[in-house]
């Protein structure tokens, strides 16, 4: 069923294009928005519970056989990302009915909006190198365009940086691309399992793995190469902001896993270590970059780096129980954080600022929006029994399982510190009066807007709760997912067609 | 053949690097071109260069003779040249942008979205 493979990356451009031509009408635009993200959830669940039941799935482009062609393939991590991403897309584009506004609708919002959508699926998706960086391109203008608009003169300054350091990192992936292609003749990722293991010089292999790790790392923001994003992160639209947050990293770190449980896995003592020393300092760095900030978004953008710093330690500790917290962690965390700037976001719209001095008293006159912020916050700082709690006991347990001490000591007090920001925004945002003494009550905002907004949030955080008191399945999961990362053979075998 | 080509890639990424250590953005996105031109000719030289005929399959066979170029890192380097090309027009245009709203290309100078603490005190009342 290879249709089923590729709707997830189709059905967004159809309905980017679409977006596109309408974007003069509002209404019309908006539908087409929605109902591409409906149907891609649609699509990307149907693809999931295909996995689910027959493994593997693959799919070959234009007939050309592998390793030639391009190959599209879905393994449970792909395939619960494509999801996530759907859900993701689908809260953030409710969301931006009410806070985008009619001129940034009509310079085409939506239609780059459902390109990045695309762009990300299509990462998730491919399998194949070179189609990979295409992917990552078509992800990163759409981004580039969505940082941008409106055109503020913050959000050129952010976005400059942005686009400065991004470049960087996809020329340096490219020039892995390159490299990898002379030392083994391939760029299928199936195919790279067993060629780069049979090239001479692996010392060569284990150099191009740090490239790989530098070019993914700017993606996925790990220290020290995550400078670009709390330049820029704050800048755009609340909606723009919360999707980056919520996926744009997240790909980064997916290409990491790919790659380090696929192809680089014959030096795992010097990558994987270092990976293990990039994560513990980027877990610390970010916690210590938050606690420094006053404004709401630039304490989560900080807090996106520590979390990062988690989800690779994951893949770094390379043990099956770290790998499932890995990918439990990325899961809980999409969620959890495109939900806090959706907060974020609505905060900002009640109270009229992000600057934490300059806003409160929103508990008393909202306490409803109090609730929904407890929830992702609590779930991030890794309260039990929400679903932050699960992920990072999993990470740790991992951690202590094979004596790595001072890592789970570092998980532990990173954990701690994300509790302190959090009570930070609490104590200000909702704790403490308004210092103007407004009472900022949700029933400020329109019907239609006030739904707009409190949709995506509320059921982003019951998602949240649900993940959090029924842990199981989603372990279950999360365990055969990291299975098939560790004994890629059915990932393989599927690609290349071969049986044994 | 290769060899050359190698030294003169590494001539390029030693220009680019010194192009993009500037904190002039201009100067920057110079060494960006030069650098993503030095992926392009990495990805050709890594394909290997031979003296061969073009990948053409001759009237009435249905596989190419024997020696033929490897045509897969030409058709890799045209879509980074087309994707990169995109991505520097955008470069380009923001930059302008930029230089028009904040009146300067100095990296140092732009801290509109991070101020520094100490401006951000002057800011508040």
């Amino acid at each position: 069923m290879s249709w089923l493979l590729t709707l997830p990356i189709l059905l967004p451009i159809v309905a980017a294009i679409l977006a596109f031509l309408y974007r003069r009408e509002r209404q019309r635009a908006r539908v087409i928005t929605i109902g591409g993200c409906l149907l891609l959830l649609v699509v990307s669940i149907l693809l999931f519970l295909e996995v689910w039941e027959q493994g593997v799935v693959a799919a070959q482009m234009g007939s050309w056989p592998s390793p030639f062609g391009i190959t599209l393939v879905a393994d449970l991590l792909s395939a619960v990302m494509v999801v996530i991403t759907a859900i993701t897309g689908l809260a953030v584009a409710l969301f931006a009915l009410a806070e985008i506004g009619p001129r940034r609708e009509k310079l085409g919002f939506n239609a780059l909006f459902l390109v990045l959508l695309a762009g990300v699926s299509g990462s998730f998706l491919t399998g194949d190198l070179f189609n990979l960086y295409v992917w990552f391109e078509v992800m990163l203008i759409a981004s580039f365009g969505l940082l941008v608009m409106g055109g503020t003169k913050a959000q050129l300054d952010g976005g400059i940086k942005y686009v400065a350091l991004n470049l960087v990192s996809t020329v340096f992936f490219l020039i892995g691309i390159g490299l990898v292609y002379g030392l083994t003749g391939s760029l299928n990722l199936a195919d790279l399992h067993g060629a780069i293991r049979a090239v001479e010089n692996q010392g060569l292999v284990t150099t191009l793995a740090v490239l790989f790790i530098i070019a993914f790392g700017i993606k996925a923001a790990i220290f020290p190469l995550f400078f670009w994003l709390p330049a820029a992160y704050h800048t755009p639209a609340v909606a723009v902001s919360a999707v980056f947050a919520g996926l744009l990293t997240k790909v980064g770190v997916y290409a990491l896993i790919r790659m380090f449980t696929l192809v680089f896995t014959e030096d795992v003592a010097f990558t994987h270590g270092l990976l293990l020393v990039v994560a513990a300092v980027t877990m610390v760095t970010g916690v210590l970059g938050a606690a420094a900030q006053n404004e709401i978004r630039k304490i989560l953008s900080f807090h996106i780096i520590s979390q990062i710093g988690y989800m690779v330690l994951g893949l770094a500790l390379y043990t099956p129980l770290a790998l499932v917290g890995a990918v439990f962690y990325l899961v809980h965390h999409i969620i959890v954080k495109a939900n806090l700037f959706l907060v974020g976001g609505v905060a900002r719209r009640l109270t009229g600022s992000f600057e934490l001095s300059q806003i409160g008293g929103l508990y008393k006159s909202s306490p409803l929006l109090g609730l929904l912020f407890l929830v992702p916050a609590f779930s991030l700082a890794g309260f039990p029994p929400l679903s932050g709690f699960w992920a990072k006991y999993i990470l740790i347990k991992a951690s202590l399982d094979i004596d790595a001490y001072v890592v789970a000591a570092v998980a532990l007090i990173v954990g701690l510190l994300t509790i302190y920001s959090m009570t930070k925004i609490w104590a200000e945002v909702f704790w403490k009066p308004h210092p103007e003494g407004r009472s900022p009550a949700l029933s400020q905002l329109g019907r239609r807007e006030r739904i707009a907004m409190l949709l995506p949030i509320s059921g982003l955080a019951i998602l949240t709760v649900v993940i959090g008191l029924f842990p199981e399945p989603f372990v279950v999961f999360a365990e055969r997912a990291a299975d098939q990362l560790l004994n890629p053979t059915d990932y393989i075998h599927t690609v290349l067609g071969k049986t044994e | 053949m290769e060899v050359v080509l190698s030294v003169l890639i590494g001539l390029l990424v030693a220009a680019s690097v010194y192009l993009m250590l500037a904190r002039n953005l201009l100067r920057f996105v110079f060494g960006l071109v030069l650098l993503s031109n030095a992926a392009n000719l990495a990805i050709f030289t890594a394909g290997r260069l031979t003296p061969s005929v073009p990948p053409l399959v001759p009237e009435g066979a249905t596989v190419p003779p024997e020696v033929v170029a490897n045509a897969l890192p030409q058709a890799l380097v045209l879509t980074a040249i087309v994707i990169s090309f995109g991505l520097l027009a955008f470069a380009l245009a923001l930059l302008f942008r930029g230089y028009q709203e904040l009146g300067t290309l100095d990296s140092d100078a732009m801290r509109i979205a991070e101020p520094k603490p100490e401006d951000e005190e002057q800011r508040k009342p």
